[in-house]
């Protein structure tokens, strides 16, 4: 009985694993087909790699992609962590009302944030890439907000009292106490940020204006003519890559681990 | 001491100015314009066309309905899956390792439009699907710009944001619980709709906001994989900022399906804010 169950187990991951990996490895793959057609094999080559490297326009969009991503995400935790901390010393009514306006941008449906922030740029700014930020940071810091503030309501703030109490300044304070408590809400909250604004195309697609591409913006615009190669070959290079990161930080927070747990065995 | 700290406290709220200065400025401004150019006509009159036209024009209709099906049918189909998945994973002991996690995140690092034109090629008529099910020796399937490719592939899109949550509910759960319902007695699908279930449910109800929402509202995988002919109301609201030009009509629209989203995911607000916040992930 037990081991039917552990093969059922097997095939339902092996098959939920299939549909969600399969359309990667035909991307995968077409990022090596020498024929530009969708559907027929055309014989491998390393082509649309070499020409990636020298093709401006999608490396001005990868730069405008990343940068977003860091400066929206950098400024969501500037502004999203003292927020927390702020929100959370709150009359409970209080918090409530903030936290209600904290969900808005994660509730709303991306077409209507985009296009309610795009009617507003109109009147003070040109669309552009100072737009696409401003859009960035207002959908990223509730992310940030949301991954510190448990970190907040876990940490004794009495200790952060008693040190202040011991006449240590409120900055000293801060870095000493606080700020190691919510490192970890604020890294998950840094990376999620960064994650969301990698992966935003409707918000970008109507706060950006002409001229401003990211690379999901830049592939949209080629739907109709065509998605160039080295659009499967730059994807391809990318999600080889956060694997990549992902399985050593994987790596490393397991290695750390288990010392650990060593320990509590010996004790 | 008592009034010292409501002190501290009112200073230490003093921190979220900023914020609040945010949220003024970008979140509730865009509303408040959205709203006015939805209850305004062409030429800047007061009108309530715009808004009603959701419900009285036909195209209109047919496209929210269209959009309601398909949001409907991929929550539920995504719930289905996500549950054995994550039971599964429970099972195998993969629950406490980040590496099953790493397996459901690492699709969301392909892009996003690339993984559905992806999905384009698979379910072409003469694409990688059929070929698989002729070479078996079964008949082709004709799915291809069809309400079922639109369904897939919103189903595969926003499966991950159903499968996350639930897995960190139900591996929240303490093994104990589990343990002392099964020495009194339960079997294994009573331990499951008595214990595993009801302490699933934050996690369930994070991922029905998170997958209703974006498959309701959403215009690319329509646009793809519906062929230009099956539209959801994400793709009327967006030909009428790019192709048709109505800003005020466009505007009606987005208010109405704000309005409906809210509606419809309201319920689950009120669970989430008594615990106050669930983690994401």
């Amino acid at each position: 009985m037990k081991r039917l169950k552990d093969f059922a187990s097997g095939i339902y991951i092996g098959l939920i694993g299939l549909f969600l990996y399969a359309p990667i490895l035909v991307l995968i793959i077409l990022s090596f087909n020498k024929s530009r057609s969708r559907v027929k094999w055309g014989g491998f080559t390393f082509d649309w790699y070499v020409k990636l490297f020298a093709n401006k326009q999608i490396k001005e969009a990868l730069i405008t992609t990343v940068i977003l991503a860091l400066a929206s995400a950098a400024i969501a935790v500037l502004i999203g962590v003292p927020g927390a901390l702020g929100i959370h010393a709150m009359s409970k009514r209080r918090y409530k009302v903030m936290m209600a306006f904290t969900n808005i941008p994660m509730l709303n449906a991306d077409i209507v944030t985009g296009i309610a922030l795009m009617l507003w740029f109109v009147h003070f700014i040109p669309l552009g890439f100072g737009s696409v930020l401003l859009a960035h940071i207002t959908f990223n810091i509730p992310y940030v907000i949301l991954s510190v503030m448990p970190r907040i309501q876990q940490m004794n703030i009495s200790v952060y009292e008693a040190t202040r109490d011991l006449g240590a300044g409120p900055v000293y304070g801060f870095f000493k106490v606080l700020l190691p408590e919510m490192m970890p809400g604020i890294i998950s909250g840094f990376f999620m940020a960064f994650t969301m604004s990698m992966d935003d195309f409707v918000i970008t697609y109507f706060t950006k204006g002409a001229g401003v591409n990211t690379l999901s913006t830049m592939i949209y615009g080629q739907i109709r003519k065509g998605i160039k190669p080295e659009m499967y070959a730059l994807s391809t290079l990318i999600f080889l890559a956060v694997s990549a990161i992902l399985l050593i930080s994987n790596g490393i927070s397991a290695a750390r681990k288990a010392p650990k747990q060593n320990d509590e065995e010996r004790i | 001491m008592n009034e010292d700290k409501v002190r501290n406290g009112n200073r230490r709220s003093l921190l979220s100015g900023p914020y609040a200065l945010w949220i003024a400025g970008f979140t509730i401004l865009p509303l408040i314009v959205i709203m006015k150019y939805a209850l305004t006509d062409k030429t800047g009159a007061f009108t309530t066309a715009n808004l009603t036209a959701i419900f009285t024009d036909p195209i209109n209709r047919k496209a929210l309905w269209l959009s309601l099906k398909i949001a409907v049918g991929t929550t539920l189909i995504c719930i289905l899956l996500s549950y054995p998945m994550v039971l599964a994973m429970k099972h195998l002991g993969l629950g406490k390792k980040g590496f099953s996690l790493f397996i459901i995140i690492l699709p969301m690092w392909m892009n996003f439009i690339l993984r559905v034109l992806a999905w384009q090629m698979i379910l072409s008529n003469n694409g990688l699907l059929n070929l698989l099910l002729t070479t078996l020796g079964f008949e082709p399937v004709r799915i291809a710009n069809t309400e079922t490719a639109i369904m897939i592939g919103s189903v595969y899109d926003y499966l991950p944001y159903m499968m996350l949550p639930i897995f960190t509910a139900i591996m929240e759960i303490n093994e104990d619980l589990i343990e002392a319902a099964k020495d009194l007695g339960a079997g294994g699908f009573t331990v499951f709709r008595k214990v595993i279930f009801p302490l699933s449910i934050p996690g369930l109800l994070s991922g029905f906001v998170m997958v209703f929402v974006p498959s309701m509202t959403s215009f690319v995988i329509a646009d793809i994989l519906g062929g230009g002919k099956l539209q959801l109301i994400g793709n009327i609201i967006e030909q009428e900022f790019t192709t048709a030009n109505n800003w005020p009509a466009g505007s009606g629209l987005s208010v109405m399906l704000m309005l409906l989203v809210l509606i419809s995911t309201a319920f689950t607000m009120r669970r989430k804010t008594e615990g106050r916040e669930s983690a994401l992930w």
